[in-house]
């Protein structure tokens, strides 16, 4: 087991034929991801590698069985690309797009409510379960490592670091997803800690949150309420000056919940560790493990 | 993006929303000639992006076109300060000339994204005139809030739920409905992230007017808004955060420390600052590198670095995923080549395509401090840029 992807994940890659999509694509194929099809508009029939092009995401799930989408496709396209894997019955659709207009991102959260269909993103590093080798991102695979400490991050880039330093502290992963760093995303953090906490092969959850909004609270509360693993937690930002936006939006909205000590207050008050330094994410998860007989 | 109050206002007109008679001066003399238009009694407002104009001296009744001259020589070129400025403050170029108002009553109202629930909100207050987060602070349950569903769009009832909230009654709930609409629409299709009207007024003889409006536009959308693009005053920004853009640069924000930092991820950019300042030293700026791979942006990123007198010490932080480490020790070379850097560079690299940056960078035998970790290369740089702060 693990969470969101594990060794049945047929994935799909929308934007296959791109630099980026391309890259990461064969990437995944190279550390095992089962990569059954790509899509790109008006190159249906051609192949990347070995894996067929299709038209439509409609076409190539319905040829190919595809369960899982990958989206690489630029900003203006990419809520188009998330509502049209939707539409073809994706029960997992992942958005790696940076600089999806806010809007757009109102009408795919709209379309969502009561679809079968789970988005992950926009603007994330993806999913990776490692002892299925299933993959679908942007991840550097040498960092990661299977095991059983679930990560979940806003940050990609801190989803590397955070998961670099587990490994180098003999630390494996069930499944590291990111969740993305845009104001509007398909699948927040609680419910990513839900899943992790009902999945038999994770133990414990590594938390990494940053400051603006108020995700890391409503995270909390699901600790406090249900939470029945250890949670280790990292908030980015604790340094950064008032009233400049690091990259998020909101603090009209929540008041003073956007600062990190808010978000390090409420999760610490929810029996979290907090890391005090990112320096130190994979030594404080090292020291909760071998406290609670994980380690 | 933001615009200032005269162009908000213009934004607004043409959508509907009542805002009072009058139109921008750059002189002192159209000043006076707006001011004869109106019949004389004015109000003169400083043009700059920043609130609180008013307590700083920005903000001047006239009574006459030759006293709304005076207020405008005043205010035009002067360096206003008001709280969010900085000390500085920020050079007047421009001036609002309008009528005065008979108030009876200052309300608030705004759209904003309530990023929780995944839709655009109204917002609206009996507290108008008062900036929103001390509002939001001291007295939350005087602000009213409702979400709109962007299948339905905008609803009458919406509007009129708030408008009975913030006391109006009779006709004015009818104004006010119309209002909350026309600035909806105008939110909309402008694809802005905040349209604030404060303080909305009640005119003695039952008029709803914006006395004052601001608009802040979704950066990520600004390619389908030439109209949008075409008001931005770069006066108004940061110079060296419009120099950085210009090199492909989108999230640099000037700070006050002297150790540069270059890295790629928001998050990660952000955990290198509070690394830095954990290891006693203070970093100069946020910068994100973003993740396209191209050698001259990192050459940029240390042309932006360098133009900030007070850095001493460079920090890369690159843990690559999207972004290549190959492509960037490509550009850190390039950087070397191009540019007498002049100062220690610390460089810490990880993630997709290592080996060949490693290795890259090793055999261009530049003088750069390598660094395994985070911690590690923090300490580095802050020793570099002359040891704790």
């Amino acid at each position: 087991m693990s969470i969101l992807m594990d060794g049945s994940t047929r994935l799909l890659v929308q934007g296959i034929t791109g630099a980026e999509g391309s890259q990461h694509a064969r990437r995944s194929v190279e550390y095992g991801t089962n990569v059954v099809a790509g899509v790109t508009p008006g190159r249906g029939g051609q192949k990347m590698d070995e894996v067929p092009v299709f038209n439509t995401v409609e076409q190539a799930a319905r040829e190919t069985g595809a369960n899982v989408s990958i989206i690489f496709v630029p900003a203006a396209g990419a809520a188009d690309a998330i509502l049209e894997a939707e539409d073809a019955g994706i029960p997992l659709v992942i958005c790696i797009t940076e600089g999806v207009p806010v809007l757009d991102m109102v009408t795919v959260k709209r379309t969502l409510i009561g679809s079968k269909t789970r988005l992950i993103g926009p603007n994330c590093p993806g999913i990776i379960t490692p002892k299925a080798k299933s993959r679908a991102g942007i991840m550097p695979v040498q960092v990661f490592t299977p095991g059983k400490v679930g990560v979940v991050s806003r940050s990609g880039t801190l989803v590397y670091e955070g998961v670099a330093q587990l490994t180098a502290n003999g630390i494996g992963q069930s499944t590291s997803v990111g969740v993305g760093g845009d104001p509007i995303i398909g699948t927040s953090q609680r419910e990513v800690l839900e899943m992790f906490n009902h999945d038999p092969e994770t133990e414990a959850v590594v938390l990494i949150g940053e400051i603006g909004g108020n995700a890391e609270q409503d995270a909390a509360e699901y600790i406090s309420s249900s939470m029945k693993k250890p949670v280790i937690a990292f908030i980015a930002g604790s340094t950064a000056p008032p009233g400049r936006r690091m990259g998020h939006a909101g603090a009209i909205i929540s008041g003073n919940t956007g600062t990190a000590k808010a978000k390090k207050d409420a999760l610490s008050a929810a029996g979290v560790t907090i890391v005090q330094t990112p320096a130190e994410i994979g030594a404080t998860a090292k020291r909760v493990l071998t406290e609670c007989g994980l380690f | 993006m933001k615009i200032h109050e005269y162009q908000a206002k213009q934004i607004l007109a043409e959508f509907g929303v009542p805002v009072p008679k009058g139109r921008v001066a750059r002189t002192p003399e159209e000043a006076k000639e707006i001011a004869e238009e109106l019949g004389g009694k004015v109000v003169v407002k400083a043009q700059i992006h920043a609130g609180g104009r008013g307590k700083g001296g920005g903000v001047k009744l006239a009574t006459s076109p030759a006293e709304a001259e005076h207020a405008a020589r005043a205010i035009i070129g002067m360096q206003l300060v008001t709280h969010q400025t900085g000390p500085e403050g920020q050079k007047v170029k421009a001036v609002v000339v309008e009528e005065q108002m008979a108030i009876e009553r200052e309300l608030y109202l705004a759209v904003v994204i309530d990023n929780v629930a995944g839709r655009p909100a109204i917002m609206a207050s009996a507290a108008g005139g008062m900036e929103i987060e001390e509002v939001a602070a001291t007295s939350p349950e005087q602000i009213h809030r409702v979400t709109v569903d962007p299948a339905a769009g905008f609803q009458p009832f919406l509007a009129r739920e708030l408008a009975y909230a913030v006391g109006l009654d009779g006709d004015s709930v009818r104004l006010a409905v119309q209002l909350m609409g026309a600035l909806y629409k105008a939110f909309i299709a402008n694809d802005a992230s905040l349209a604030e009207i404060n303080p909305l007024v009640v005119t003695n003889d039952g008029r709803l007017l914006a006395l004052d409006a601001k608009f802040n536009f979704d950066d990520n959308a600004l390619y389908r808004h030439p109209e949008v693009v075409a008001l931005r005053d770069l006066d108004e920004e940061n110079p060296l955060e419009v120099e950085a853009q210009s090199m492909g640069i989108n999230n640099y924000i000037k700070l006050e420390g002297n150790i540069g930092c270059v890295v790629n991820g928001a998050g990660l950019a952000m955990a290198t600052m509070d690394s830095i300042k954990f290891a006693g030293g203070e970093p100069a700026n946020f910068l994100d590198i973003g993740t396209v791979n191209d050698p001259q942006r990192v050459v940029g990123a240390f042309k932006v670095i360098k133009s900030d007198p007070a850095v001493k010490a460079i920090l890369i932080n690159i843990f690559g995923g999207m972004a290549r480490v190959d492509v960037i020790a490509e550009g850190v070379i390039a950087a070397f080549k191009q540019m007498d850097v002049g100062m220690p560079v610390v460089v810490r690299l990880e993630g997709t395509n290592l080996e060949q940056g490693a290795k890259m960078l090793a055999e261009s035998g530049l003088p750069v401090i390598r660094a395994t970790d985070l911690g590690s290369a923090a300490r580095e740089a802050v020793q570099a840029a002359g040891g704790l702060s």
